[in-house]
C-alpha cells in the first residue's frame, strides 16, 4: 500500500499555484489536507503524476463573514467549524455537522474546499453546500468564475472544476436568526460515511412555514436538493403531521443506490427517517 | 505479600505506551522488500505469468522442490488437501499469492507487482454452501472426491425416542457469516541470512514460533537447526496468527536464495484479502423439548465454510469438530445427534479465530432456548435454570468432562445484578414513546487449558497441548523464566511474574520472561485456546516450585533448621517461630558459589517441568441490553454485564481487559464485521470502510462480575478466559434485539444483525413506517 511514484511542488503563493496548475493541468492533483486523495494514492486508486501541495498558501487561509455571506478560504481545515464561526443559524448548522465528519484528527487535517473539490456523494459538506446554495469560486490563471452548488456536482468525484482551477473559496449564505437548522445522519459507526442523511432549514412565522431548505445526501451519486418538497412546505402550518407526509414524499422520489451496506430500499427507509429527524429539528 | 490476585500493572506497558515495543515492520528497515503479485479472480488455470525484464520476481515454477503445505488429521472422514506455497497451475482464490517480487522498497515492489501480468483462464467460482453442496458441483480440488473435506457424525441411541415424545419441537436454521480476526498489525516476517552460518532468522508476527519453525522446516526441507524463529512484539493475533502461511515458507526460500534479508509487511488489503477467516456457518438445530421446558435431545446439522485450504497445524477441522464436539454447551441432556461437515469453496482460508465455533454454536443454542422459552410461555432465565449442568463432574453427550463450574450460579448473580423488573417498567414505559429497548441472557461453557489428550481425540496428525518452561534464578537472587508459550499482547509475562512471584518469594519486577525465540526456549505450542496461563502458568510454577525446595534446602542449611520451618517470602526466606531470616539472594550465591556445602544437591538454581492438563472449563453469563431504533434499525448497546468464573484469577486488572476485549469483538460479531465475496468470489470488504470493526463509540463500558470455582484440574486454580468474551456476546445482543423487536414477533438467525437485515424483518413484520 505504497502511491506510486509522484513529484511533488510546493508553491509559495497562489499565482504560482496557479500556474502550475495552468501548466500541468490532468497530471498533476491539488494537496490540501490529503485526507481522501493520500489514501486514494496508497490504494493505487488516484495516481497523480505531480501533487501541488497548497498548504503554503496563506491566503486561502481564512474565514470571513460579511453583510450576508459566509466565506470560507481553500485551507479551511474541518475543526475550525467545531465552535460556531458565526452567530445564528448557519454556525450553529455548521458546528452541529462537522461532528460526524470522520474522526477528530482527521478533521484537523482535512479542509472543507477539498471535501467540495472531492465530490464524495457521502460528504456531509457537499449537501450543506448543495441545501443552502453556496457558491464556489473557482480560480486560474485565465481569472476567476463564480459556480452555483446547482452547477458544481457533476457526480460522483466529479465536479465542474476545469483542471487548472482550484476552489479557492466558498460562499455560504448567512441565515438570520428566525431560520432554524436541523441535520440527522445515520452512519454504521460513529464517523463512517453516510448511509443516509439530510439537512432542513426553515424559517417560520407565527405557526406557518414561510421559507425551506431540504437536501438529502449519501443515496445517491451527489447531495439532492428536494426543492419541490421545499415548495410544498411553505405556507404550512409547522406540524408533525407536514413532517410525516414531507418524509413520506422524499422517500418515494428518490431512487438511491445500493451497496453492500444498504439496499435501495433500505436507503429508502434511511431517506424518510433523516429527512422526518432533519425537519422535526428544524421545526422544533 | 501475595502477589497472584492483585491488579499489577502489566510490565509490558511501559515500553509499549513510550515507543519502546519492538515489532517486527520496527526491525525490518535495511531489509530488501517483499511484494506478493496476488490473484485477482478466484478460480482458474494459470496460463502464463509474464515477469517484466531485469526484475526480481519468483513464481511458482521456480519453488517446484518446496513442497505444499499438507496438514493430516487421521481420521477416515478427512481428505488431506496440499495448498501449494506458490501455485503452478491452478488458482483457487481470490488474493492467492502467484508469484513474489523483491525491490529496494516496498513502493518499488508494488511498481514491479504490477507489472507481473498473470493470464489466468478463468473458471466458475465456488463460494458458498449452496453451491458446494450441489449433487452436481465440481470439487474444489480435483485430488477430492466432493467439496466435504471432513466429516463428523453421532447419533445417541434414545435420540429418535425423545423426539417422538417431545412436547415441542424447535427447529431452526442460523446463518454466521465470514468474519476476519482483523489483529490491529497485521501479519509481516522479516527472513535475516546468516553468511557466517548459513542460518536463517525469521522474525514474524506469529503465535507459535516453534511449529512454524517445524512447518518451514518440513517445507523447504531443511534442518530446523538452520531456522531460527523470533515472534517479537505481536499486536493481536485472535487464532489468526496461529498457522503457517506460504508469504513465511517463501521469505525463508528467498533469504536463502539470495542470501540476504528480505521482509514482508502485509498490508490491511492483504490481510483481509489472503489471510484467514472464520465463522462461515451455516448450522440447523432441532431441539426435543419437554412441557416443563427441558431439553430431552438436539439434533444438528452443522456445516463451516473453510475456504480454500487446510490451515496448519490445526487443520480444516478445527471449526466443524469443535462444534461437533461442543453444541451442547452448558446444557445438560443426554441425547444428541450430528452431523458437521467441513466444506472447501474458492474463498480465503479458515482458520481458529477467538472462539472457534463456540461463539457460532453459543448463538444457536441461546436463540433455540430463547424460542423455546417463548412457546412453551416459560421465562427466559426459567428455561436455564431447568436446563444448566448442576452436577460435577458433568459428562457431555460427546463424551467431554466438564470440571466444576457455576453455570446457575453464574446466571443467577447476573440476573440480580441486570435487575430486570426495573428494566421492564422501563422497557414498557418506553414502547408506549416508541422506543424499543431489550435485553437478553447468554450462558456458555469455555473448554480451556486442554493438552494433548483433546488434540488427540481429534486425530491431530501434530499434537500439541503441552507446556515446557525453563526456570533459573541466577546468583544475585533474579530470575529468569524461559516459555514455549508466546504472547501476541495479552499481557503474560505480566501474569506470569505474579504466579512465579507467590512461589519464590520475591517482587515480579526480578523476573524476566523469554518468550517467541526458537533459540533461547524450550519448544512449546505458543498462544492460543485459552491455554497460556493454565498449561505454561502450572508449568511455570511446577518450575519454580522445584527452585523454591532447593532455596528452603539451602536455607535450611545455612540456617541449621528443617526446611519444613522456611518460608519464602518478600525477598527472604525466613525460619518459622524465630527472628532468623536470610535474604533469597544470599541463598541463591550459595547455591552457586557455596555448592559443595549442600550435600545432596546439584549446583546452582536450574529447573524446567512440563505441563500437559486435560483441561477445564470456565463459565459465564453475559446480559445485554440494547436499543432498536426501528426507523434506521440502528442498535445502540446501552449497556452489557459479564459475569464470568475462569477459577482464581491470577490478575484481575487482565482478565477484565480480556473479557473486555473480547466482548468488542463479540459485539462486532453480532453488529458489525461481515466479509462478503461477490459471487465469482471478488472479496467486496477489502478495507476497514467496508469491513467494519467497531469504534470504541460502540462499544458501552463492559460490567464484569466474577465467580471463583477452584478446580482439580488445573495447578494454578486459574481457568482460561481469552476467549469467553468473544463466544457469549453475540447471542447476549442478537437475543436482546429480538426481546426489543418483541412486539414485531421477530426472531433473528443470522450475524451479524445489520441494520439492513434488522430492517428488512421489520418490513417482512409489518413493522414498517414508511410502507
Amino acid at each position: 500500500m505504497k502511491a506510486a511514484a509522484f513529484d511533488y511542488l510546493r508553491p509559495a503563493g497562489l499565482g504560482e499555484a496557479l500556474a502550475l496548475l495552468a501548466t500541468h493541468k490532468d497530471d498533476c492533483k491539488i494537496l490540501a489536507g490529503g485526507q481522501s486523495l493520500v489514501p486514494a494514492m496508497n490504494f493505487r486508486l488516484a495516481r497523480p503524476a505531480i501533487l501541488i501541495d497548497i498548504n503554503d498558501l496563506d491566503e486561502l487561509d481564512y474565514l470571513r463573514a460579511d453583510a450576508d455571506q459566509l466565506k470560507i478560504g481553500a485551507l479551511t481545515r474541518h475543526a475550525a467549524f467545531h465552535r460556531p464561526v458565526v452567530e445564528g443559524p448557519l454556525g450553529t448548522l455548521l458546528a452541529k455537522v462537522v461532528r460526524h465528519i470522520a474522526h477528530y484528527p482527521i478533521r484537523q487535517r482535512g479542509t472543507f474546499a477539498g471535501s467540495l473539490s472531492h465530490a464524495d456523494p457521502a460528504s456531509e459538506w457537499c449537501l450543506v453546500a448543495t441545501t443552502l446554495r453556496a457558491e464556489m469560486v473557482a480560480k486560474s490563471a485565465r481569472g476567476e468564475r463564480v459556480i452555483a452548488a446547482s452547477d458544481f456536482f457533476h457526480g460522483t468525484f466529479t465536479t465542474a472544476l476545469e483542471p487548472d482551477e482550484i476552489l479557492a473559496e466558498i460562499r455560504l449564505p448567512l441565515m438570520t436568526p428566525d431560520w432554524r437548522v436541523g441535520f440527522y445522519e445515520f452512519s454504521r459507526r460513529a464517523g463512517d460515511f453516510a448511509l443516509g442523511m439530510a439537512v432542513a432549514a426553515t424559517r417560520v412565522e407565527d405557526g406557518t412555514i414561510r421559507e425551506a431548505r431540504l437536501a438529502v445526501g449519501g443515496v445517491a451519486d451527489r447531495a439532492i436538493r428536494l426543492g419541490l418538497l421545499e415548495d410544498q412546505l411553505v405556507g404550512k402550518p409547522a406540524s408533525l403531521a407536514i413532517i410525516d407526509a414531507i418524509a413520506r414524499e422524499a422517500r418515494g422520489m428518490i431512487e438511491p443506490n445500493g451497496d453492500i451496506h444498504a439496499s435501495p430500499e433500505y436507503r429508502r427507509d434511511l431517506i424518510a427517517a433523516s429527512v422526518k429527524r432533519a425537519l422535526t429539528e428544524a421545526l422544533a | 505479600m501475595n502477589w497472584i490476585g492483585r491488579r499489577l500493572p502489566r510490565l509490558e506497558d511501559p515500553a509499549l505506551l513510550k515507543g519502546g515495543g519492538s515489532y517486527v515492520a520496527d526491525r525490518a528497515a535495511k531489509a530488501a522488500a517483499v511484494s506478493f503479485v496476488r490473484s485477482p479472480v478466484a478460480r482458474g488455470t494459470i496460463v502464463d505469468i509474464e515477469i517484466p525484464s531485469d526484475a526480481t520476481v519468483f513464481t511458482g515454477r521456480d519453488l517446484v522442490d518446496v513442497k505444499p503445505i499438507r496438514p493430516i488429521l487421521h481420521r477416515p472422514d478427512y481428505v488431506a488437501i496440499g495448498q501449494p506455497v506458490l501455485p503452478i497451475d491452478r488458482v483457487s482464490f481470490c488474493g492467492q499469492a502467484l508469484a513474489v517480487v523483491v525491490a529496494d522498497d516496498a513502493a518499488l515492489a508494488e511498481d514491479i507487482a504490477e507489472q507481473v501480468f498473470v493470464d489466468i483462464d478463468v473458471a466458475d467460482a465456488i463460494i458458498n454452501f449452496e453451491t458446494a453442496l450441489a449433487p452436481d458441483a465440481t470439487p474444489v480440488h480435483p485430488e477430492a472426491a466432493s467439496n466435504v473435506l471432513v466429516e463428523g457424525r453421532m447419533k445417541t441411541q434414545g435420540l429418535d425416542k425423545v423426539f417422538a415424545d417431545a412436547a415441542e419441537i424447535v427447529a431452526l436454521d442460523v446463518r454466521s457469516h465470514r468474519q476476519s480476526a482483523a489483529p490491529m498489525e497485521n501479519r509481516g516476517g522479516l527472513a535475516e541470512y546468516d553468511a557466517g552460518s548459513g542460518r536463517v532468522t525469521l522474525t514474524a508476527s506469529v503465535q507459535m514460533p516453534h511449529m512454524l519453525r517445524t512447518g518451514i522446516a518440513d517445507t523447504l526441507d531443511m534442518p530446523e537447526s538452520d531456522l531460527r524463529v523470533i515472534a517479537p512484539d505481536v499486536g493481536g493475533g485472535f487464532g489468526q496468527k496461529m498457522s503457517l502461511f506460504p508469504e513465511y515458507v517463501v521469505l525463508v526460500w528467498l533469504a536463502r536464495k539470495l542470501k540476504r534479508s528480505v521482509a514482508w509487511i502485509e498490508d490491511r488489503r492483504e490481510n483481509l484479502l489472503a489471510s484467514a477467516h472464520s465463522r462461515d456457518q451455516a448450522f440447523s438445530l432441532r431441539g426435543a423439548f419437554a412441557k416443563d421446558g427441558r431439553l430431552l435431545g438436539l439434533e444438528a446439522d452443522l456445516r463451516s465454510n473453510i475456504g480454500a485450504f487446510s490451515c496448519y497445524p490445526v487443520t480444516c477441522g478445527v471449526e466443524p469438530l469443535m462444534a461437533f464436539a461442543e453444541l451442547p454447551g452448558p446444557y445438560d441432556f443426554a441425547e444428541y445427534g450430528v452431523r458437521s461437515r467441513g466444506v472447501t469453496t474458492n474463498t480465503c482460508m479458515m482458520a481458529p479465530y477467538r472462539g472457534v465455533s463456540r461463539p457460532t454454536l453459543t448463538f444457536s443454542m441461546e436463540r433455540m432456548m430463547d424460542v423455546a422459552a417463548k412457546r412453551l410461555g416459560i421465562d427466559a432465565a426459567e428455561i436455564r435454570r431447568r436446563n444448566l449442568i448442576k452436577a460435577f463432574p458433568h459428562r457431555s453427550p460427546t463424551g467431554l468432562v466438564y470440571d466444576e463450574g457455576s453455570y446457575l450460579q453464574a446466571m443467577e448473580v447476573a440476573i440480580d445484578a441486570a435487575d430486570l423488573p426495573a428494566f421492564r417498567a422501563r422497557q414498557s414505559a418506553l414502547r408506549t414513546l416508541g422506543r424499543y429497548l431489550g435485553v437478553g441472557i447468554s450462558v456458555f461453557s469455555e473448554r480451556t487449558g486442554y493438552g494433548t489428550p483433546a488434540y488427540a481425540a481429534r486425530g491431530m496428525d501434530i499434537v500439541p497441548g503441552y507446556e515446557i518452561v525453563d526456570c533459573s534464578m541466577d546468583p544475585s537472587g533474579d530470575v529468569v523464566l524461559r516459555i514455549g508459550s508466546s504472547p501476541h499482547g495479552q499481557g503474560l509475562k505480566t501474569s506470569l511474574a505474579q504466579l512465579v512471584s507467590d512461589e519464590l518469594g520475591i517482587e515480579p519486577h526480578r523476573i524476566r520472561i523469554i518468550s517467541g525465540d526458537t533459540d533461547a526456549t524450550p519448544y512449546g505450542w505458543g498462544t492460543f485456546a485459552s491455554r497460556s496461563m493454565v498449561i505454561a502458568g502450572a508449568a511455570s510454577k511446577l518450575a519454580a516450585g522445584k527452585i523454591a525446595v532447593k532455596l528452603k534446602t539451602i536455607a535450611a542449611t545455612l540456617m541449621e533448621t528443617s526446611s519444613d520451618n522456611i518460608e519464602l517470602k518478600d525477598g527472604w526466606a525466613r525460619v518459622s517461630h524465630s527472628n532468623q531470616a536470610m535474604e533469597i539472594g544470599a541463598l541463591a550465591r550459595a547455591a552457586y558459589h557455596q555448592s559443595h556445602r549442600f550435600e545432596g544437591l546439584l549446583p546452582g538454581l536450574h529447573e524446567n517441568a512440563v505441563y500437559d492438563p486435560g483441561g477445564t472449563f470456565s463459565n459465564a453469563c453475559h446480559i445485554a441490553f440494547v436499543e432498536v431504533d426501528i426507523e434506521t434499525a440502528g442498535v445502540r448497546v446501552d449497556r452489557f454485564l459479564v459475569v464470568e468464573d475462569a477459577g482464581v484469577l491470577i490478575n484481575p486488572m487482565i482478565v477484565d481487559g480480556q473479557i473486555t476485549g473480547g466482548v468488542a469483538q463479540g459485539i462486532a460479531n453480532a453488529l458489525f464485521e461481515e466479509i462478503v465475496y461477490d459471487d465469482t468470489g471478488n472479496l467486496l470488504t477489502a478495507s476497514f470502510a467496508d469491513y467494519l470493526p467497531p469504534t470504541a463509540a460502540e462499544i458501552p463500558e463492559i460490567e464484569i462480575m466474577h465467580m471463583e470455582t477452584v478446580s482439580p484440574e488445573s495447578v494454578t486454580k486459574a481457568k482460561g478466559v481469552g476467549e469467553g468474551g468473544a463466544i457469549g456476546a453475540p447471542a447476549a445482543v442478537v437475543n436482546a434485539i429480538c426481546d426489543a423487536l418483541s412486539p414485531f414477533g421477530i426472531e433473528l438467525f443470522e450475524l451479524p444483525a445489520t441494520p439492513q437485515r434488522i430492517r428488512e424483518a421489520l418490513r417482512r413484520a409489518g413493522g414498517a413506517s414508511y410502507a
